[in-house]
Protein backbone atom coordinates (compact mmCIF):
# COMPACT_ATOMS: atom_id res chain seq x y z
CA UNK A 1 0.00 0.00 0.00
CA UNK A 2 1.53 3.27 -1.23
CA UNK A 3 2.32 5.67 1.70
CA UNK A 4 2.33 3.10 4.32
CA UNK A 5 5.20 4.87 6.15
CA UNK A 6 3.46 7.80 6.15
CA UNK A 7 0.45 6.70 7.67
CA UNK A 8 1.91 4.69 10.20
CA UNK A 9 4.28 7.89 11.16
CA UNK A 10 1.30 9.58 11.00
CA UNK A 11 -0.32 7.52 13.83
CA UNK A 12 2.00 7.50 15.93
CA UNK A 13 1.91 11.13 16.42
CA UNK A 14 -1.59 11.01 16.87
CA UNK A 15 -1.06 8.36 19.99
CA UNK A 16 1.41 10.25 21.07
CA UNK A 17 -1.72 13.28 21.27
CA UNK A 18 -3.30 11.03 23.16
CA UNK A 19 -1.33 10.69 26.04
CA UNK A 20 -0.90 14.41 25.85
CA UNK A 21 -4.12 14.65 26.30
CA UNK A 22 -4.04 12.15 29.40
CA UNK A 23 -1.48 14.39 30.93
CA UNK A 24 -3.61 17.35 30.42
CA UNK A 25 -6.51 15.81 32.07
CA UNK A 26 -4.47 14.44 35.06
CA UNK A 27 -3.10 18.33 35.38
CA UNK A 28 -6.58 19.50 35.83
CA UNK A 29 -7.91 16.54 37.87
CA UNK A 30 -4.90 17.21 40.26
CA UNK A 31 -5.06 21.19 40.42
CA UNK A 32 -8.60 20.69 41.46
CA UNK A 33 -8.27 18.30 43.89
CA UNK A 34 -5.68 20.23 45.62
CA UNK A 35 -7.43 23.57 45.33
CA UNK A 36 -10.52 21.67 47.42
CA UNK A 37 -8.26 20.06 49.66
CA UNK A 38 -5.92 23.15 50.09
CA UNK A 39 -3.44 20.61 49.49
CA UNK A 40 -0.05 22.64 48.98
CA UNK A 41 2.50 19.70 47.66
CA UNK A 42 -0.13 18.65 45.02
CA UNK A 43 -0.45 22.01 43.69
CA UNK A 44 3.59 21.93 43.30
CA UNK A 45 3.44 18.49 41.81
CA UNK A 46 0.68 19.78 39.26
CA UNK A 47 3.47 22.90 38.62
CA UNK A 48 6.38 20.71 38.41
CA UNK A 49 4.66 18.05 35.71
CA UNK A 50 3.81 20.78 33.60
CA UNK A 51 7.47 21.04 32.39
CA UNK A 52 6.72 17.31 31.15
CA UNK A 53 3.49 18.43 29.40
CA UNK A 54 5.61 21.42 27.72
CA UNK A 55 8.02 19.06 26.26
CA UNK A 56 5.80 16.59 24.89
CA UNK A 57 4.45 19.37 23.04
CA UNK A 58 7.23 20.23 21.48
CA UNK A 59 8.49 16.31 20.90
CA UNK A 60 4.74 16.66 18.79
CA UNK A 61 5.76 19.70 17.04
CA UNK A 62 9.03 18.76 16.11
CA UNK A 63 7.93 15.26 14.60
CA UNK A 64 5.49 17.16 12.45
CA UNK A 65 7.72 19.49 11.18
CA UNK A 66 10.11 16.32 10.14
CA UNK A 67 6.88 15.12 8.16
CA UNK A 68 6.55 18.01 6.62
CA UNK A 69 9.61 18.81 5.49
CA UNK A 70 10.27 15.21 4.14
CA UNK A 71 6.76 13.41 3.27
CA UNK A 72 6.08 16.47 0.71
CA UNK A 73 2.12 16.51 2.05
CA UNK A 74 -0.81 17.63 0.03
CA UNK A 75 -4.49 17.72 1.05
CA UNK A 76 -5.77 15.55 3.47
CA UNK A 77 -2.17 13.85 4.67
CA UNK A 78 -1.49 18.40 5.46
CA UNK A 79 -4.79 19.21 6.43
CA UNK A 80 -4.27 16.58 8.96
CA UNK A 81 -0.76 17.61 9.92
CA UNK A 82 -1.22 20.66 10.02
CA UNK A 83 -4.41 20.17 12.49
CA UNK A 84 -2.14 18.00 14.15
CA UNK A 85 -0.08 20.87 15.11
CA UNK A 86 -2.96 23.29 16.45
CA UNK A 87 -4.33 20.54 18.43
CA UNK A 88 -0.44 20.24 20.09
CA UNK A 89 -0.62 23.71 21.20
CA UNK A 90 -4.27 23.86 22.36
CA UNK A 91 -3.51 20.74 24.69
CA UNK A 92 -0.45 22.59 25.87
CA UNK A 93 -2.47 25.81 26.83
CA UNK A 94 -5.04 24.06 28.61
CA UNK A 95 -1.86 22.78 31.05
CA UNK A 96 -1.09 26.02 31.31
CA UNK A 97 -4.59 26.50 32.79
CA UNK A 98 -4.24 23.69 35.20
CA UNK A 99 -0.78 25.03 36.24
CA UNK A 100 -2.57 28.44 36.56
CA UNK A 101 -4.81 26.88 39.05
CA UNK A 102 -2.56 25.24 40.87
CA UNK A 103 -0.59 28.55 41.29
CA UNK A 104 -3.49 30.16 42.43
CA UNK A 105 -4.28 27.46 45.24
CA UNK A 106 -0.60 28.31 46.77
CA UNK A 107 -1.20 31.80 46.54
CA UNK A 108 -4.59 31.46 48.69
CA UNK A 109 -2.65 30.14 51.23
CA UNK A 110 -4.55 29.87 54.76
CA UNK A 111 -7.21 32.26 53.77
CA UNK A 112 -10.79 30.72 54.04
CA UNK A 113 -11.74 32.86 50.77
CA UNK A 114 -15.25 30.95 50.06
CA UNK A 115 -14.50 29.14 46.46
CA UNK A 116 -18.04 27.40 44.61
CA UNK A 117 -16.01 23.99 44.78
CA UNK A 118 -18.79 22.53 43.37
CA UNK A 119 -19.18 24.65 40.24
CA UNK A 120 -15.49 24.21 40.10
CA UNK A 121 -15.83 20.84 40.17
CA UNK A 122 -18.51 20.03 37.60
CA UNK A 123 -16.56 22.20 35.32
CA UNK A 124 -13.64 20.53 35.38
CA UNK A 125 -15.18 17.02 35.14
CA UNK A 126 -17.32 18.47 32.19
CA UNK A 127 -14.30 20.06 30.53
CA UNK A 128 -12.26 16.79 30.76
CA UNK A 129 -15.22 14.59 29.88
CA UNK A 130 -15.51 16.85 26.51
CA UNK A 131 -11.56 16.56 25.79
CA UNK A 132 -11.83 13.21 26.45
CA UNK A 133 -14.00 12.70 23.32
CA UNK A 134 -12.56 15.49 21.59
CA UNK A 135 -9.14 14.06 20.86
CA UNK A 136 -11.21 10.33 20.20
CA UNK A 137 -13.02 12.30 17.37
CA UNK A 138 -10.01 13.68 16.52
CA UNK A 139 -8.05 10.77 16.00
CA UNK A 140 -10.71 9.03 14.41
CA UNK A 141 -11.61 12.22 11.84
CA UNK A 142 -15.69 11.37 13.45
CA UNK A 143 -16.87 14.35 11.97
CA UNK A 144 -20.62 14.31 13.64
CA UNK A 145 -19.31 13.87 17.78
CA UNK A 146 -17.26 17.09 16.28
CA UNK A 147 -20.26 19.07 15.34
CA UNK A 148 -21.95 18.10 18.59
CA UNK A 149 -19.22 18.19 21.36
CA UNK A 150 -19.49 22.04 21.58
CA UNK A 151 -22.47 22.29 22.35
CA UNK A 152 -21.93 21.17 25.34
CA UNK A 153 -19.51 23.96 25.82
CA UNK A 154 -23.26 25.78 26.95
CA UNK A 155 -23.22 24.06 30.18
CA UNK A 156 -19.99 24.98 31.28
CA UNK A 157 -20.39 28.49 30.33
CA UNK A 158 -23.48 28.31 32.80
CA UNK A 159 -21.66 27.10 35.70
CA UNK A 160 -19.27 29.57 34.96
CA UNK A 161 -21.54 32.32 35.08
CA UNK A 162 -22.73 30.74 38.80
CA UNK A 163 -19.60 30.51 39.85
CA UNK A 164 -18.81 34.30 38.61
CA UNK A 165 -21.86 35.60 40.09
CA UNK A 166 -21.10 34.03 43.69
CA UNK A 167 -17.77 34.98 43.96
CA UNK A 168 -18.17 38.62 43.21
CA UNK A 169 -21.46 38.64 45.15
CA UNK A 170 -18.93 37.24 47.86
CA UNK A 171 -16.45 40.49 47.75
CA UNK A 172 -19.56 42.81 47.46
CA UNK A 173 -20.53 41.10 50.91
CA UNK A 174 -17.19 41.37 51.94
CA UNK A 175 -14.73 43.76 50.83
CA UNK A 176 -11.81 42.30 52.64
CA UNK A 177 -11.95 39.05 50.77
CA UNK A 178 -11.63 40.61 46.71
CA UNK A 179 -7.97 40.27 46.42
CA UNK A 180 -8.36 36.37 47.32
CA UNK A 181 -11.67 35.89 45.49
CA UNK A 182 -10.32 37.55 42.51
CA UNK A 183 -7.62 35.02 42.57
CA UNK A 184 -10.40 32.51 42.13
CA UNK A 185 -11.94 33.95 39.33
CA UNK A 186 -9.14 32.96 37.85
CA UNK A 187 -9.47 29.50 38.49
CA UNK A 188 -13.62 29.43 37.07
CA UNK A 189 -11.80 31.40 34.03
CA UNK A 190 -9.48 28.94 33.85
CA UNK A 191 -11.79 26.24 33.43
CA UNK A 192 -14.43 27.86 31.29
CA UNK A 193 -11.16 28.92 28.63
CA UNK A 194 -10.29 24.90 28.93
CA UNK A 195 -13.78 23.87 27.38
CA UNK A 196 -13.43 27.06 24.65
CA UNK A 197 -9.80 25.33 23.75
CA UNK A 198 -12.01 21.65 23.47
CA UNK A 199 -14.37 23.56 21.18
CA UNK A 200 -11.46 24.39 18.90
CA UNK A 201 -10.08 20.88 18.73
CA UNK A 202 -13.35 19.80 17.47
CA UNK A 203 -12.85 22.59 15.16
CA UNK A 204 -10.26 21.03 13.61
CA UNK A 205 -11.54 18.13 12.84
CA UNK A 206 -14.14 19.36 11.16
CA UNK A 207 -11.30 20.91 9.27
CA UNK A 208 -9.26 18.04 8.33
CA UNK A 209 -12.11 16.24 6.83
CA UNK A 210 -13.37 19.20 4.62
CA UNK A 211 -10.88 21.65 4.42
CA UNK A 212 -13.37 24.49 5.55
CA UNK A 213 -12.53 25.94 8.83
CA UNK A 214 -16.12 25.98 10.29
CA UNK A 215 -16.31 28.14 13.95
CA UNK A 216 -18.39 27.64 16.64
CA UNK A 217 -19.56 30.65 18.19
CA UNK A 218 -19.16 31.62 21.95
CA UNK A 219 -22.17 32.43 23.87
CA UNK A 220 -22.86 35.42 25.38
CA UNK A 221 -21.94 35.54 29.13
CA UNK A 222 -19.61 37.52 31.61
CA UNK A 223 -16.34 35.39 29.62
CA UNK A 224 -16.32 38.63 27.43
CA UNK A 225 -16.64 41.42 29.63
CA UNK A 226 -13.86 38.57 32.19
CA UNK A 227 -11.71 38.29 28.99
CA UNK A 228 -11.47 42.55 28.77
CA UNK A 229 -10.95 42.65 32.57
CA UNK A 230 -7.80 40.22 31.85
CA UNK B 1 -10.48 35.11 -40.45
CA UNK B 2 -8.46 35.86 -43.07
CA UNK B 3 -5.30 33.58 -44.35
CA UNK B 4 -2.18 33.81 -42.25
CA UNK B 5 -3.87 36.02 -39.51
CA UNK B 6 -4.55 35.16 -36.10
CA UNK B 7 -6.79 38.43 -35.38
CA UNK B 8 -6.25 39.46 -31.54
CA UNK B 9 -9.51 39.71 -29.88
CA UNK B 10 -9.76 40.50 -25.99
CA UNK B 11 -11.00 37.52 -24.32
CA UNK B 12 -10.73 36.28 -21.00
CA UNK B 13 -8.68 32.97 -21.27
CA UNK B 14 -5.45 32.73 -22.83
CA UNK B 15 -6.71 29.67 -24.57
CA UNK B 16 -9.51 27.39 -24.49
CA UNK B 17 -10.48 23.84 -24.72
CA UNK B 18 -14.03 23.10 -26.44
CA UNK B 19 -14.68 18.89 -26.15
CA UNK B 20 -11.27 18.01 -27.23
CA UNK B 21 -10.73 15.06 -28.10
CA UNK B 22 -7.40 13.66 -29.75
CA UNK B 23 -7.37 10.23 -31.60
CA UNK B 24 -4.30 8.57 -32.71
CA UNK B 25 -5.70 6.51 -35.55
CA UNK B 26 -8.78 4.93 -34.11
CA UNK B 27 -7.49 5.02 -30.47
CA UNK B 28 -8.75 7.99 -28.30
CA UNK B 29 -5.49 9.42 -26.45
CA UNK B 30 -7.78 12.73 -24.97
CA UNK B 31 -11.58 12.70 -24.36
CA UNK B 32 -13.81 15.56 -23.82
CA UNK B 33 -11.35 18.43 -22.74
CA UNK B 34 -12.98 21.45 -22.08
CA UNK B 35 -9.76 24.05 -20.37
CA UNK B 36 -10.36 27.18 -19.83
CA UNK B 37 -6.48 28.41 -19.50
CA UNK B 38 -6.11 31.54 -16.71
CA UNK B 39 -4.02 34.32 -19.16
CA UNK B 40 -0.41 35.20 -17.88
CA UNK B 41 -0.21 32.64 -15.34
CA UNK B 42 1.67 30.11 -14.70
CA UNK B 43 -0.41 26.67 -15.53
CA UNK B 44 0.41 23.20 -14.25
CA UNK B 45 -1.09 20.23 -15.95
CA UNK B 46 -0.15 16.94 -13.74
CA UNK B 47 -1.09 13.21 -13.83
CA UNK B 48 0.00 9.99 -14.20
CA UNK B 49 1.55 8.32 -17.06
CA UNK B 50 -0.70 8.21 -20.45
CA UNK B 51 -3.22 10.39 -19.26
CA UNK B 52 -2.87 12.39 -22.03
CA UNK B 53 -1.37 15.66 -20.65
CA UNK B 54 1.43 15.51 -23.17
CA UNK B 55 -0.67 15.09 -26.02
CA UNK B 56 -2.95 18.17 -24.93
CA UNK B 57 -0.32 20.10 -24.30
CA UNK B 58 1.12 19.61 -28.55
CA UNK B 59 -1.83 20.21 -30.16
CA UNK B 60 -2.32 23.53 -28.48
CA UNK B 61 0.70 24.61 -31.04
CA UNK B 62 -0.80 21.83 -33.54
CA UNK B 63 2.69 20.01 -32.80
CA UNK B 64 0.30 17.05 -33.20
CA UNK B 65 -0.14 17.54 -36.98
CA UNK B 66 3.34 16.13 -37.31
CA UNK B 67 1.84 12.40 -36.44
CA UNK B 68 0.12 11.37 -39.26
CA UNK B 69 -2.19 9.45 -37.35
CA UNK B 70 -3.28 12.18 -35.22
CA UNK B 71 -6.46 14.12 -35.38
CA UNK B 72 -8.68 16.42 -32.93
CA UNK B 73 -12.33 16.83 -32.87
CA UNK B 74 -13.63 20.13 -31.12
CA UNK B 75 -11.92 23.67 -30.63
CA UNK B 76 -9.22 24.81 -29.71
CA UNK B 77 -9.33 28.56 -29.29
CA UNK B 78 -6.72 31.61 -28.74
CA UNK B 79 -8.35 34.14 -28.01
CA UNK B 80 -11.96 33.48 -29.40
CA UNK B 81 -10.26 32.05 -32.35
CA UNK B 82 -10.08 28.43 -33.31
CA UNK B 83 -6.21 27.54 -34.20
CA UNK B 84 -8.04 24.58 -35.84
CA UNK B 85 -9.41 26.07 -38.38
CA UNK B 86 -8.81 25.45 -41.51
CA UNK B 87 -7.79 28.75 -43.09
CA UNK B 88 -5.16 29.38 -40.02
CA UNK B 89 -1.83 28.95 -40.80
CA UNK B 90 -0.22 26.37 -37.98
CA UNK B 91 3.58 28.00 -38.15
CA UNK B 92 2.09 31.23 -37.11
CA UNK B 93 0.22 29.96 -34.19
CA UNK B 94 3.26 28.09 -33.41
CA UNK B 95 5.01 31.48 -33.26
CA UNK B 96 2.32 32.94 -31.46
CA UNK B 97 2.36 29.67 -28.91
CA UNK B 98 5.79 28.53 -28.68
CA UNK B 99 6.90 25.10 -27.21
CA UNK B 100 9.66 24.63 -24.43
CA UNK B 101 10.94 20.70 -24.61
CA UNK B 102 11.97 18.40 -21.53
CA UNK B 103 15.60 17.98 -23.19
CA UNK B 104 17.37 21.27 -24.35
CA UNK B 105 17.90 21.33 -27.83
CA UNK B 106 19.45 24.42 -29.23
CA UNK B 107 20.65 24.64 -32.98
CA UNK B 108 24.27 23.47 -33.15
CA UNK B 109 24.86 26.83 -33.90
CA UNK B 110 25.84 29.92 -31.87
CA UNK B 111 24.21 31.47 -28.97
CA UNK B 112 23.42 34.26 -30.84
CA UNK B 113 22.45 32.43 -33.60
CA UNK B 114 20.23 30.20 -32.02
CA UNK B 115 18.04 33.23 -31.18
CA UNK B 116 18.60 35.31 -34.66
CA UNK B 117 17.87 32.13 -37.01
CA UNK B 118 13.99 32.09 -35.67
CA UNK B 119 12.95 35.93 -36.21
CA UNK B 120 14.94 36.12 -39.94
CA UNK B 121 12.85 33.81 -40.75
CA UNK B 122 10.17 35.33 -39.42
CA UNK B 123 11.17 38.44 -41.62
CA UNK B 124 12.48 40.46 -38.49
CA UNK B 125 13.64 43.89 -39.36
CA UNK B 126 14.61 45.57 -36.42
CA UNK B 127 17.99 45.75 -34.85
CA UNK B 128 19.15 41.77 -33.97
CA UNK B 129 21.85 42.94 -31.20
CA UNK B 130 19.20 44.14 -29.60
CA UNK B 131 17.16 41.27 -29.69
CA UNK B 132 19.52 39.06 -28.93
CA UNK B 133 20.04 41.17 -26.04
CA UNK B 134 16.61 41.74 -24.96
CA UNK B 135 16.21 37.89 -24.84
CA UNK B 136 18.79 36.69 -22.98
CA UNK B 137 18.15 39.13 -20.41
CA UNK B 138 14.53 38.19 -20.53
CA UNK B 139 15.39 34.38 -19.94
CA UNK B 140 18.22 35.35 -16.99
CA UNK B 141 21.28 34.13 -19.56
CA UNK B 142 22.38 37.51 -20.04
CA UNK B 143 25.28 37.93 -17.65
CA UNK B 144 26.08 34.43 -18.03
CA UNK B 145 27.11 34.44 -21.94
CA UNK B 146 27.52 38.29 -22.94
CA UNK B 147 30.74 38.32 -24.14
CA UNK B 148 30.30 34.73 -25.61
CA UNK B 149 27.51 35.61 -27.98
CA UNK B 150 29.38 33.69 -31.22
CA UNK B 151 30.26 30.61 -29.11
CA UNK B 152 28.58 27.53 -29.67
CA UNK B 153 25.46 26.68 -27.86
CA UNK B 154 25.71 23.39 -26.98
CA UNK B 155 29.17 23.87 -25.35
CA UNK B 156 26.77 26.00 -22.30
CA UNK B 157 25.50 23.73 -19.54
CA UNK B 158 22.26 22.05 -19.17
CA UNK B 159 19.94 24.48 -17.40
CA UNK B 160 21.91 27.76 -19.71
CA UNK B 161 20.89 25.35 -23.00
CA UNK B 162 17.46 25.24 -21.58
CA UNK B 163 17.53 29.21 -20.56
CA UNK B 164 18.79 29.88 -24.37
CA UNK B 165 15.68 27.53 -25.62
CA UNK B 166 13.20 30.20 -23.65
CA UNK B 167 15.54 32.95 -24.83
CA UNK B 168 14.69 31.52 -28.84
CA UNK B 169 10.96 31.16 -27.99
CA UNK B 170 10.30 34.23 -26.66
CA UNK B 171 12.30 36.22 -29.42
CA UNK B 172 9.64 35.54 -31.79
CA UNK B 173 7.47 37.46 -29.47
CA UNK B 174 4.76 34.10 -28.76
CA UNK B 175 1.76 35.16 -26.30
CA UNK B 176 1.58 31.88 -24.85
CA UNK B 177 4.75 29.46 -23.76
CA UNK B 178 4.35 25.59 -23.36
CA UNK B 179 7.02 23.51 -21.64
CA UNK B 180 7.01 20.02 -21.44
CA UNK B 181 8.98 18.85 -18.23
CA UNK B 182 11.38 21.42 -18.80
CA UNK B 183 13.17 20.43 -15.85
CA UNK B 184 13.09 16.84 -15.77
CA UNK B 185 16.76 16.92 -17.71
CA UNK B 186 18.22 19.63 -14.96
CA UNK B 187 19.73 19.19 -11.48
CA UNK B 188 17.75 20.95 -8.45
CA UNK B 189 19.64 24.54 -8.59
CA UNK B 190 19.29 24.45 -12.77
CA UNK B 191 15.51 23.67 -12.08
CA UNK B 192 14.39 26.26 -9.11
CA UNK B 193 16.39 29.19 -11.54
CA UNK B 194 14.11 27.70 -14.68
CA UNK B 195 11.10 27.83 -11.64
CA UNK B 196 12.33 31.98 -11.38
CA UNK B 197 12.70 32.57 -14.40
CA UNK B 198 8.78 31.39 -15.31
CA UNK B 199 8.17 33.45 -12.30
CA UNK B 200 9.61 36.33 -14.43
CA UNK B 201 8.08 35.56 -17.46
CA UNK B 202 4.30 35.28 -17.01
CA UNK B 203 4.45 39.24 -16.23
CA UNK B 204 4.13 38.97 -19.91
CA UNK B 205 3.19 34.91 -21.31
CA UNK B 206 0.95 32.58 -20.24
CA UNK B 207 2.47 29.64 -19.19
CA UNK B 208 1.41 26.23 -19.38
CA UNK B 209 4.02 23.51 -18.19
CA UNK B 210 3.62 19.82 -18.23
CA UNK B 211 5.41 18.26 -15.25
CA UNK B 212 5.68 14.95 -13.55
CA UNK B 213 6.77 16.71 -10.43
CA UNK B 214 4.29 17.49 -8.11
CA UNK B 215 6.16 19.75 -5.85
CA UNK B 216 7.02 21.60 -8.67
CA UNK B 217 3.60 22.02 -9.94
CA UNK B 218 2.72 22.76 -6.04
CA UNK B 219 5.36 25.53 -5.63
CA UNK B 220 5.61 27.12 -9.10
CA UNK B 221 2.13 27.56 -10.36
CA UNK B 222 -0.74 29.75 -10.06
CA UNK B 223 -3.39 27.13 -11.57
CA UNK B 224 -3.32 23.44 -12.17
CA UNK B 225 -5.06 20.94 -14.26
CA UNK B 226 -5.33 17.36 -13.15
CA UNK B 227 -5.82 14.81 -16.11
CA UNK B 228 -6.32 11.26 -15.30
CA UNK B 229 -6.61 7.90 -17.31
CA UNK B 230 -10.57 6.78 -17.82
CA UNK B 231 -11.94 3.72 -17.87
CA UNK B 232 -11.55 3.34 -21.30
CA UNK B 233 -7.60 4.10 -21.29
CA UNK B 234 -8.51 8.12 -22.39
CA UNK B 235 -7.15 10.68 -20.86
CA UNK B 236 -10.03 13.06 -19.22
CA UNK B 237 -9.45 16.26 -17.50
CA UNK B 238 -10.66 15.93 -13.42
CA UNK B 239 -9.98 19.26 -12.42
CA UNK B 240 -8.39 23.02 -13.01
CA UNK B 241 -8.22 25.25 -10.53
CA UNK B 242 -6.41 27.46 -8.28
CA UNK B 243 -2.77 25.66 -7.35
CA UNK B 244 -3.06 26.26 -3.12
CA UNK B 245 -6.98 24.67 -3.49
CA UNK B 246 -6.16 22.27 -5.48
CA UNK B 247 -2.97 20.94 -3.20
CA UNK B 248 -5.10 21.77 0.20
CA UNK B 249 -8.42 20.60 -0.75
CA UNK B 250 -9.04 19.31 -4.03
CA UNK B 251 -12.56 18.88 -5.12
CA UNK B 252 -12.38 15.35 -6.47
CA UNK B 253 -11.38 12.38 -5.20
CA UNK B 254 -9.81 11.31 -8.04
CA UNK B 255 -7.16 14.27 -7.86
CA UNK B 256 -6.87 13.71 -3.77
CA UNK B 257 -5.38 10.07 -4.30
CA UNK B 258 -3.26 10.90 -7.02
CA UNK B 259 -1.63 14.09 -5.17
CA UNK B 260 -1.40 12.25 -1.90
CA UNK B 261 0.03 9.34 -3.56
CA UNK B 262 -2.57 6.83 -3.04
CA UNK B 263 -2.72 6.19 -6.40
CA UNK B 264 -3.15 2.47 -7.91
Amino acid sequence: MPRENLDKQIQQIEDEILVLGSMVEEAVFNSIAALKNRDEKKSHDVIIRDEKINEKRYAIENAIMILMATQSPFAHDLRRMSAMLIVANELERMGDYAKGIAKTNLRLGISDTPIPIKEIEKMAELGTNMLQRALTAFVEEDEKSAIKIPKEDDAVDDLFNSAYRTIVNSMIANPSVIDQASLVLWVVHNLERMADRVTNICERTIFIRTGELLEFDASDDETDSLDEMF
Amino acid sequence: MKNNELKIQSDHYAIETNFVNIYYGKFRAVKDVNLKIQPQKINAIIGPSGCGKTTILRAFNRMNDFILTAHLEGEILLHGQNIYHPDVNPVEVRRKIGMVFQRPNPFPKSIRENITWGVKINGYQGNLDDLVEESLRQSALWDEVKDNLDKSALSLSGGQQQRLCIARTIAVKPEIILMDEPCSALDPIATLKIEDLMRELSKLYTIIIVTHNMQQAARASDYTAFFTMDEDRAGVMVEYGETGLIFTRPTDKRTEDYITGRFG
